[in-house]
């Protein structure tokens, strides 16, 4: 298992993009395709996938103490209670980011390699440590973009850094990068109205992993605590983000923009779902 | 609102994309960006070096425009060269 542990780091620059939903639907969707799969909060003092996982209650020990050698690892990660191969390696929320080093980060991940088949490292926003340490030792990164200019350029700003500061980059190799556009309006972009999946992909010349549209069953499934992939595994952003894990593990998987159906009531007086 | 506002208004994509291509090919220069992420980028840099090596240029007498269309992209340099330094290279030659 060593030798094909992956480690991915889900990152954007900017906030708010659907980093911390992304994490937590594609480390569902490999454990739901039985592969086992640990998610790690990089976001020290603003922890928030726990919460997205419904498993803020069980948080005992988490990165910060792993990395200070205060707890052991198997002390701190925390076993999803629907999917028994999905676990969470929780932040600190009161500790400060400085807490973390690169070499207790090293030792960490190197020791999650050994043990699970993806390692997905959920960054926090910004560039700064937080955000340069969770993309350190990976070997595939997501870059999320919203199909929205600061988020698009904040994109670029990211893949200069995964190109010079990562590992992999100092050491001369090639660090996978895809990005994930989430928050897709296709009937918006094909009115000219949102940027278009192509305009991304040729302003950031990095190639797509894949689509999410924009849904309200992301609300819900956060509400709830849960994956959107494990919620409703119907709903168009389930479909989308399962199509992408799908591609994460190889398989050629046609590029659709999934979309939700609508009951006729709905269609009719233009109700939201709740 | 007349009917050509109307779509003036709704159409912004494409003026958003116009708007990033400028943006970041500025800044991927001043990253200083190799590779053929930036060929525009690139090519000021190694222009600028080449001209450097045989004038001496201000940096403020420097104006470089990129611009980026659907199927070419243009770069403009407009140099100013003092006349001392274009009697200084016609000796050396």
């Amino acid at each position: 298992m060593a030798d094909t542990a992956k480690v991915l780091v889900v990152t954007s620059g900017k906030g708010g993009v659907g980093k911390t939903t992304s994490t937590a639907a594609l480390g569902a969707a490999l454990a739901q395709a039985g592969q086992k799969v640990v998610v790690v909060d990089f976001d020290v003092g603003l922890r928030n996938l726990d919460l997205v996982l419904g498993a803020e209650r069980r948080v005992v020990f988490d990165l910060i103490n792993v990395v200070q050698g205060v707890a052991k690892l198997s002390q701190a990660l925390i076993r999803d209670k629907r999917l028994e191969t999905l676990w969470l390696l929780p932040a600190s929320q009161t500790r400060d980011k400085d807490a973390l080093t690169e070499q207790g980060v090293a030792s960490v991940i190197k020791e999650l390699r050994s043990k699970f088949d993806w390692v997905i490292c959920d960054s926090p926003a910004g560039i700064e440590r937080g955000a340069t340490l969770a993309m350190r030792f990976a070997d595939t990164a997501i870059i999320v973009t919203n199909p929205e200019v600061s988020s698009v350029r904040d994109s670029d700003r990211i893949i200069g850094l995964l190109d010079s500061k990562t590992e992999r980059a100092e050491k001369g190799l090639r660090i996978e990068k895809h990005v994930l556009i989430t928050r897709f309006d296709t009937q918006r972009a094909s009115r000219g109205e949102m940027l278009t999946v192509e305009d991304v992909l040729d302003i950031l010349s990095t190639p797509l992993l894949g689509i999410i549209p924009e849904s309200e069953e992301v609300l819900r499934a956060s509400n709830v605590g849960s994956p959107v992939t494990l919620c409703n595994e119907l709903s168009a952003p389930a479909r989308a983000y399962t199509d992408a894990a799908r591609r994460l593990m190889g398989n050629q998987i046609p590029m659709t923009v999934p979309t939700d159906r609508k009951g006729l009531f709905d269609r009719l007086f233009g109700r939201r779902a709740a | 609102m007349n009917v050509l506002n109307f779509f003036r208004s709704r159409r912004s994509a494409p003026v958003a994309r116009e708007r990033l291509q400028i943006l970041l090919s500025h800044e991927r220069a001043a990253r200083g960006q190799r590779g053929q992420r930036d060929l525009l980028a690139l090519l000021r840099e190694e222009i600028l070096a080449a001209i450097a090596k045989h004038v001496t240029v201000e940096n403020d007498n420097v104006q470089v425009q990129m611009d980026h269309g659907e199927t070419v992209s243009t770069l403009e340099i407009d140099i100013e060269i003092p006349h001392s330094a274009g009697m200084l290279l016609a000796a050396g030659s």
